[in-house]
């Protein structure tokens, strides 16, 4: 979707403020947001892909105006409203009005665990890949109103594919419970005036990861 | 701001799925703790060092960074599929997400709220030069630069080029020198 959180290319925002190496948090409540994301998944209500989607679907002018870990503390609170875990009543009264329902929750062990093993979204590919390292492609122009990770700003733009990665979860897909679909994926390379035309630097250029959906030969 | 009140938002959203059994506080804080103690730059430096001082290291390394980064011990949530990108006097690699903050956990930590910020998502894209320039970084004219937009579950840990005059230090004092910045691809060392 062409939602606020697609950022590539906007102007205005000032400077880039740099911090120091060990600063993750800037309020206790940012440690509990990150915490309660992770932990809330293992409920197994949704995915990856879901929860960017939750994020990404927040109002433009709220999502821009909001501090990173508010966007996630908005999208968790969407994601249990939709899964049915918490009710619209009982975030906005701050109080428990039903009991909750048996999910899959983790001790603090799983917690670990699941974070050491984290969750490969590589798969079998069932087809050959249709492009190879060296060939040149074209994006797509797309605007789905759902989930998708071709950037505005990539589309339609001439490139060449750098890497191939095997077949990987398509998100635009699982983001909408329509299953996985994995399909091959690749590192594309655009030189930076084909994206941003003549006043881009002559040297620069810009790569993404691009599902086999997202391309043509070129 | 649409920041208002957030202490006692999350502190009530906390309560009420502690109350209804959805999380286990003792969970909570082993996340916190895992990422703000255990899980941090400091593995990437390791990694960094490691394939300064070890050829054979470094082969693996670009050749299927996973498998590599798993050698040293680190792996697992957002490090599935890691990619490393080698500094060169020819090309410097910046790594971004612009869609969301996507960003390898398990050799970085997690991300500097810079990383996530509308500000650089924006324009390191579009000007990394430009964005440099807030970090104080300077490239040499001669240097093209690569911009990486993580947008699928890739990963990427750039390895910034070993500074001169450091052939005496063993592994320990070169990780000390690597900076997470400089693996991001803002900083130079």
């Amino acid at each position: 979707m062409n939602g606020a959180a697609d950022l590539g290319g906007m102007m205005g925002f000032g400077p880039v403020v740099p911090e120091p190496e060990g600063e993750y948090f800037h309020a206790d409540w940012e440690r509990r947001a990150l915490a309660l994301t992770l932990a809330a998944g293992a409920a197994g209500r949704w995915n990856i892909d879901v929860s960017r989607h939750a994020r990404e679907s927040l109002h433009p002018a709220d999502y821009l105006t909001s501090s990173y870990y508010a966007i996630w503390v908005k999208g968790l609170e969407r994601l249990l409203v939709a899964a049915g875990l918490v009710g619209a009543d009982e975030l906005a009264q701050r109080r428990v009005l039903r009991p909750g329902e048996p999910v899959r929750v983790w001790s603090a062990d799983d917690a670990a665990a699941a974070m050491a093993a984290g969750g490969p979204s590589d798969r079998a590919a069932d087809t050959e890949a249709r492009f190879a390292v060296g060939d040149p492609v074209r994006t797509r122009v797309l605007h789905p109103t759902g989930h998708t990770r071709l950037p505005r700003y990539a589309r339609g733009k001439a490139g060449v594919v750098e890497r191939v990665h095997g077949a990987h979860v398509l998100p635009d897909a699982r983001a909408h419970g329509a299953g996985e679909q994995p399909q091959w994926l690749y590192t594309v390379r655009f030189a930076g005036r084909e994206l941003w035309g003549a006043t881009a630097a002559p040297d620069l250029s810009v790569t993404i990861e691009a599902w086999e959906s997202y391309m043509d030969p070129a | 701001m649409a920041d208002d009140d957030m202490a006692g938002r999350v502190e009530a959203l906390e309560s009420i799925l502690v109350e209804k059994g959805y999380v286990d506080p003792a969970a909570l804080d082993k996340i916190i703790a895992t990422y703000e103690q255990d899980v941090g730059p400091r593995n990437g430096a390791r990694v960094v060092a490691r394939s300064w001082t070890d050829a054979a290291f470094r082969e693996r390394l670009l050749a299927d960074a996973t498998a590599a980064i798993t050698e040293l011990g680190y792996g697992g949530r957002q490090g599935e599929h890691m990619v490393a990108l080698e500094n060169t006097p020819d090309e410097h690699h910046v790594v971004v997400c612009t869609l969301c903050s996507c960003y390898p956990w398990p050799v970085l930590g997690l991300p500097p709220t810079w990383y996530k910020s509308p500000a650089y998502r924006s324009r390191v894209v579009l000007d990394p030069r430009s964005v440099l320039a807030d970090f104080g970084v300077t490239l040499p004219p001669v240097t093209r630069i690569a911009v990486h937009d993580s947008t699928a579950e890739v990963r990427y840990l750039v390895v910034p080029m070993r500074p001169p005059g450091t052939d005496d230090l063993d592994e320990d004092a070169l990780a000390a020198l690597v900076t997470r910045d400089a693996m991001i691809g803002t900083a130079l060392l």
